[in-house]
């Protein structure tokens, strides 16, 4: 067991980036907060800087745009770090997957800047919060074994 | 003598017991808050999972930052409250104690705001900046009526020595109450707890002046406050409820000390926050004003001779 991706997966700070998703995911995500589902119950909690991240959790297609900024937030975030890509859009573009204006999915832009960046993903259009949390908890308790 | 000194700063009073102590006290904090969500809340040991994990973290220094003082701030606010914890915990508990202590503690209790304000000055970034003028902003407001609480506390009990006050609860009279009223807003503003959150707003500074900050240093500064959470309440306890001594002492010593954090948690859960100049005009207009009735009827009731006045 490594204790760094030990200590991840005991309290994954987490911080939302919104990569040009159609808002739903990013309100689910929200929703995992709530008191009904409860995220702290597993040490989660949302941070507001990528430098106090441990999971950046990434909807939408990756526009144009938003590679950039994506990119810009990775390099600022302290490492070790995951992202969990959130959504069909975020896994593999779903219905966006002949956009002219979309470069994702995520997976694609993280593995060009670095390829030791690891991608959970969490499919659904949107993902229900009962799928998110057991997604992260699924991956996180996978990543105990892993070195990061 | 080295010996004990050790133990001291090291063990009991000192690093370890205000760690662990402070964990337990986060993790109340958390799961009452929790709980008055109607949420589970997180497990146990959560705190020290999280500090845990900053430490394993990468530290990264922003460009354009004021290097030297962005590594040395975290340090102050730690070091400060464990002398703190050492001075309150001894008096009480061991009756050593010094002409002049209160006012030490209270010197040493300015570091950790002092250690958010500059290590936010430091980064080079606008938000935290901004932070950090909030959390300065915030100091001159609360310094004041708790100076002014703890004045009258040092009035009615007759001593500058910490172990004098515990010798009788000073709250059991009118000015004590009133003054423990004033001292207590002033601790939650102290711990940056919600109504006086301002400095470090979530949701409009993302973490205010710690927004640059990761891994260890920001892992010091979570120290740090968990410290607070035990320091700033002993302190009211031993200033204002009578301290704790040994044996059943202890025991009830510690439930006074959770009853004050439980109010704090309760004003924290049930009170939007309030903007920098709100909180300025509450501490001024409001808890200050109640301080210094305090003060006086502390100084005419030791001047005529009526205990509970
Ligand atoms: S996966 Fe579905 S809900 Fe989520 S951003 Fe894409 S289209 Fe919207």
């Amino acid at each position: 067991m490594n204790w760094k991706s030990w200590g991840i997966s005991k309290s994954p700070w987490l911080y939302h980036v919104n990569t040009g998703s159609c808002n739903n995911c990013d309100i689910e995500i929200v929703d995992c907060l709530t008191p009904k589902f409860d995220v702290e119950r597993f040490g989660g909690k949302l941070v507001g800087s990528p430098r106090h991240a441990d999971v950046l959790m990434v909807t939408g297609p990756m526009t144009r745009k938003s590679k950039p900024r994506f990119e810009r937030i990775l390099e600022a975030s302290a490492k070790p770090f995951i992202v969990a890509a959130v959504g069909t859009c975020a896994c593999s573009k779903g219905m966006f997957h002949d956009a002219y204006n979309c470069i994702g999915p995520v997976r694609k832009v993280t593995e060009a800047l670095d390829e030791e960046i690891m991608v959970l993903n969490i499919p659904g259009c949107p993902p229900r919060p009962e799928a998110i949390i057991d997604g992260l908890v699924t991956g996180l308790n996978q990543l105990k074994e892993v070195k990061l | 003598m080295v010996g004990s000194l050790v133990f001291d700063f090291f063990v009991f009073p000192g690093l370890l017991f205000t760690l662990a102590a402070g964990i337990l006290a986060s993790w109340v904090v958390r799961k009452v808050s929790a709980l008055i969500q109607w949420r589970v809340g997180p497990p146990l040991l959560q705190p020290a999972y999280d500090i845990a994990k900053l430490f394993g973290k990468e530290n990264i220094i922003p460009k354009g930052g004021a290097e030297w003082s962005y590594i040395i701030a975290p340090l102050l606010g730690p070091a400060g409250l464990l002398l703190a914890s050492i001075i309150l915990v001894n008096s009480n508990y061991l009756g050593t104690s010094f002409i002049g202590d209160v006012i030490v503690v209270l010197y040493l209790l300015v570091l950790p705001a002092l250690s958010v304000v500059v290590g936010g000055m430091s980064t080079g970034n606008s938000l935290s900046a901004m932070g950090s003028n909030r959390e300065l902003r915030l100091m001159v407001s609360y310094e004041l009526p708790l100076l002014l609480a703890v004045t009258a506390a040092i009035v009615k009990s007759g001593g500058l020595k910490l172990a004098i006050f515990t010798a009788r609860p000073v709250a059991a009279s009118v000015s004590g109450a009133l003054g423990f009223i004033a001292a207590l807003l002033c601790i939650q503003a102290e711990l940056g707890f919600i109504p006086f959150d301002t400095p470090e707003a979530e949701t409009e500074l993302m973490g205010g002046p710690l927004i640059e900050y990761s891994g260890p240093l920001l892992g010091l500064y979570k120290i740090s406050n968990l410290m607070a959470l035990l320091v700033l309440p002993l302190f009211l306890v031993t200033v204002f409820l009578g301290g704790f001594s040994t044996g059943w002492g202890a025991l009830w010593g510690a439930i006074k000390y959770l009853l004050v954090l439980v109010g704090i948690i309760l004003i924290k859960n049930t009170n939007p926050r309030l903007r920098s100049d709100q909180a300025l005009k509450f501490f001024w207009y409001g808890a200050a004003p109640l301080a210094l009735i305090a003060l006086i009827l502390a100084v005419v009731g030791d001047l005529i001779g009526i205990g509970w006045v």
